[in-house]
C-alpha cells in the first residue's frame, strides 16, 4: 500500500495546483538552461560555421571575435602559399543595422568569398549566393523571406534574400548573414567615418577598403595544424590560431560575463527553488501531523513515515520538472532567444531537482519523527 | 472472563509515573497494580486529571513510567526502564488501540484503514485486504468498505477504528473513552461489541471511561482518583 500515492490521489486538486505552480518556477529553471547553451552554442557555432582548422588575424590579437583584426585582403593569397594549406578564405565581420518596413533590422554580416572555406554551411531553403553582388543567405529569425529585398548601406544598395539557415546566430542573439566578401568590404567603407572616407578617396596612405578581419585556413589531412600555426605566426604581422584555441577564446573569453550572469541567476533560482519546495513539503508535513501520529501509534516505522514524505517530495519534484520541461519546449519557439537544452542540461536539471527535493524534504522528515504518536490520542474531532 | 489459574494478559505493578521535578514535581501514578485476564473488559474510570489516560499511555507504551513493572501477554517489557528496543513494533504485534474519536486516516478508505496495520504487520496486499473486509464484516460494516473516513458517520467511523485495533489480532485492546463521541444506544451496541471481541478473541480489554451508563458491560471497575487506584 503506497500511503504517498493515495494521500495524492485523495489531495488531488491540491497537488496539482501545488504541482502547476512548482512547474513555472522549475520551467525558469530549465529555460535559463537553455539559455545559457544557447549563449554557449550560438557563441561555438560562429565559429564553426566557418569549418576552419586556422584562423589567421591581426598579429597579437585573439581576433576576430573576441578582438577586432584587420588584415591585408591580400594575406589570403600568402595564407594558401604555405605549406600544407589545402584551401584558404578571407572573411570580414561586422553587425549592422538597418530599417526594414520601419523596423529596425539587426544582423550580423559575414562576408566571405564563394567557393572557399568561410561561407553559410547549410541553407534550410532557397540556394547559396552566385552572384558577385547584393545577394544575401540570412537565418530565419531574421523574419525575412526568400526574395525580400534589405536595403544595406548608406547608398541603400538592396541585397535580395536567396537563401535562409536556421539556428545560426550570434552569441548575442543576433541573425547572422553572409553576403560576398567584396560587398561586405565596401559595406565597411561606407560605414566607416566620413573622415576616414574622405582619406581613402584622395588616395591618402593606406587608402584601399581591401581589408579583411580574418583567412580561414583548411589544413591538409597529412600536416599537423600546429605546425601550419606555427609556420603563420612566423610572419610578424600575422598570428594563427587553431580552431580549438578560437572556440576557447569564445567560450571563455568572448560570453565570461554573460555566462557568470545567467550561472548567478541559475543558482539564485536553484535556491529559491529549493526554499519554495521545502516550505510546501513542510507544509504539507503539517497538514498529515495527526495521521502522521496516527500511523506511529498503530506501529508504523519511521521508514514508512519517512517513505511517505520523500515519494511525496519527489512525486512532486518529477512531475514539477516534467510540467516545466513541456511548457518550456511547447513555448519554446516564442522565447526572444534560442534555447538549447541538450540531454546533457536536461539531465543535470533532472538530478537538481531530485537532489533539491530530498535535501527539502528533511525539514518535513524532522518534524515528522518529532511528532509524537500521543497526539493521536488529542481530542478533536 | 477470567479463567481460574489463566495468566494475566496485562500485568502492572507498582506502577510510578510523575513529572516535574522539586516543587514542581506532580506525581501522576502512584504505586499502581493491575491485572487484566483474557477475555475480560476492565473499567478504567476517575475524574478529569485522576490518571486514566496517563496509566493508558503507560500501558500503551507511548509514555515512558517512572518506576514498576509492565508485562504484556507475558512479555516484561518495562522494568525502571523500557526493556524493549522497539516499542512501535511492540504496539504492532500486541496492542490495538481505539481512540475516542476514530483518527482514521482520511486518504484511505474503510478497508484500507484496517489493511494498514496488517500492511505494516508484513502481511501481502491481497491477504490484507481480505482481513480487514473480513472485520469490517464482523463489526457489520462491511458494506461501507470503500467509503472514505468524511464519508462515514460516527458510529460507522468508530466501528472501522474498531475493526484496525482488531486487525492484528492483538491479545491487548486499550480503549480510550471509545463511547464518548455516541449516544447511549450506540454507546451500549460499541460496548457489546467489545465484550464480544474480548470472549472471542481471548483478548484483554481495557476502557477508559467517564460515562457511568456502561458500568454493567465491566467486568472490573479500577477507580483512580490523583493517582491511585481506590480498589
Amino acid at each position: 500500500m503506497n500511503l504517498a500515492y493515495r494521500d495524492i490521489k485523495h489531495n488531488l486538486l491540491r497537488f496539482v495546483l501545488t504541482n502547476f505552480g512548482l512547474s513555472l518556477l522549475l520551467g525558469i529553471v530549465i529555460m535559463i538552461t537553455g539559455v545559457y547553451g544557447g549563449l554557449i552554442d550560438d557563441a561555438l557555432k560562429q565559429a564553426r560555421a566557418a569549418r576552419a582548422d586556422l584562423w589567421v588575424v591581426e598579429a597579437g590579437t585573439n581576433g576576430p571575435f573576441a578582438e577586432s583584426s584587420r588584415i591585408p585582403g591580400d594575406t589570403r593569397e600568402l595564407v594558401s602559399r604555405v605549406y600544407g594549406i589545402e584551401r584558404a578564405g578571407a572573411v570580414t565581420y561586422q553587425s549592422v543595422q538597418t530599417e526594414l518596413n520601419g523596423k529596425p533590422l539587426r544582423v550580423f554580416l559575414i562576408g566571405y568569398e564563394p567557393g572557399r572555406p568561410g561561407g553559410p554551411r547549410r541553407l534550410a531553403a532557397g540556394r547559396e549566393i552566385l552572384r558577385s553582388h547584393y545577394e544575401m543567405v540570412v537565418d530565419r529569425s531574421a523574419g525575412l523571406a526568400l526574395g525580400q529585398e534589405v536595403p544595406l548601406g548608406t547608398h541603400g544598395h538592396k541585397f535580395t534574400v536567396v537563401g535562409l539557415m536556421r539556428e545560426e546566430v550570434t552569441s548575442s542573439g543576433d541573425p547572422v548573414a553572409y553576403i560576398t566578401l567584396r560587398d561586405a568590404q565596401q559595406l565597411q567603407f561606407e560605414y566607416a567615418p566620413s573622415a576616414s572616407r574622405r582619406e581613402q578617396a584622395r588616395g591618402g596612405a593606406g587608402a584601399t577598403n581591401d581589408q579583411i578581419n580574418a583567412v580561414i585556413a583548411k589544413v591538409s589531412p597529412h600536416v599537423q595544424v600546429n605546425e601550419v600555426a606555427a609556420a603563420l605566426s612566423r610572419w610578424k604581422h600575422l598570428t594563427a590560431l587553431t580552431q580549438e584555441q578560437q572556440e576557447t577564446l569564445l567560450s571563455k573569453f568572448v560570453i565570461e560575463r554573460a555566462r557568470k550572469q545567467q550561472g548567478l541567476i541559475m543558482v539564485l533560482l536553484v535556491i529559491v527553488s529549493a526554499v519554495i519546495i521545502a516550505l510546501i513539503i513542510y507544509t504539507l508535513t503539517m497538514d498529515k501531523v495527526r495521521s502522521i501520529a496516527t500511523l506511529k501509534f498503530v506501529g508504523a516505522p519511521d521508514r514508512t513515515i519517512i517513505g511517505l514524505i520523500v515519494q511525496q517530495a519527489l512525486s512532486m519534484g518529477v512531475f514539477g520538472y516534467l510540467t516545466g520541461l513541456v511548457l518550456v519546449l511547447v513555448f519554446k519557439p516564442y522565447f526572444p532567444r534560442r534555447l538549447v537544452l541538450d540531454p546533457e542540461s536536461v539531465m543535470i536539471v533532472f538530478g537538481i531537482t531530485v537532489g533539491i527535493c530530498l535535501a527539502a524534504s528533511t525539514l518535513g522528515i524532522r518534524l515528522a519523527l518529532k511528532v509524537d504518536p500521543a497526539e493521536a490520542l488529542a481530542s478533536s474531532g | 472472563m477470567a479463567e481460574p489459574g489463566s495468566q494475566a494478559v496485562v500485568r502492572v505493578e507498582h506502577l510510578s509515573k510523575h513529572f516535574g521535578q522539586g516543587t514542581a514535581r506532580v506525581d501522576a501514578l502512584v504505586d499502581i497494580n493491575m491485572e487484566v485476564f483474557p477475555g475480560q473488559v476492565v473499567g478504567l474510570m476517575g475524574p478529569s486529571g485522576s490518571g486514566k489516560t496517563t496509566l493508558l499511555h503507560c500501558i500503551a507504551c507511548i509514555l515512558e513510567p517512572s518506576g514498576g513493572r509492565i508485562t504484556l501477554d507475558g512479555d516484561l517489557v518495562y522494568d525502571d526502564h523500557w526493556l524493549k528496543a522497539d516499542l512501535r513494533r511492540l504496539r504492532l504485534d500486541k496492542i490495538g488501540f481505539i481512540f475516542q474519536y476514530p483518527n482514521l486516516l482520511p486518504f484511505l478508505d474503510g478497508s484500507d484503514n484496517v489493511a494498514v496495520v496488517l500492511h505494516l504487520a508484513g502481511y501481502g496486499a491481497a491477504a490484507a485486504r481480505d482481513r480487514a473486509v473480513e472485520l469490517l464484516n464482523y463489526l457489520e460494516v462491511g458494506h461501507r468498505k470503500h467509503a472514505m473516513p468524511r464519508q462515514l458517520s460516527g458510529g460507522e467511523a468508530q466501528r472501522v477504528a474498531i475493526a484496525r485495533a482488531l486487525a492484528n489480532k492483538p491479545r491487548i485492546i486499550l480503549a480510550d473513552e471509545p463511547t464518548a463521541p455516541l449516544d447511549s444506544s450506540r454507546a451500549r451496541i460499541v460496548m457489546d461489541l467489545l465484550r464480544r471481541i474480548a470472549v472471542e478473541q481471548q483478548a484483554a480489554i481495557i476502557v477508559v471511561t467517564h460515562d457511568e451508563m456502561i458500568l454493567d458491560r465491566f467486568d472490573h471497575i479500577y477507580r483512580l482518583r490523583d493517582g491511585r487506584l481506590e480498589s
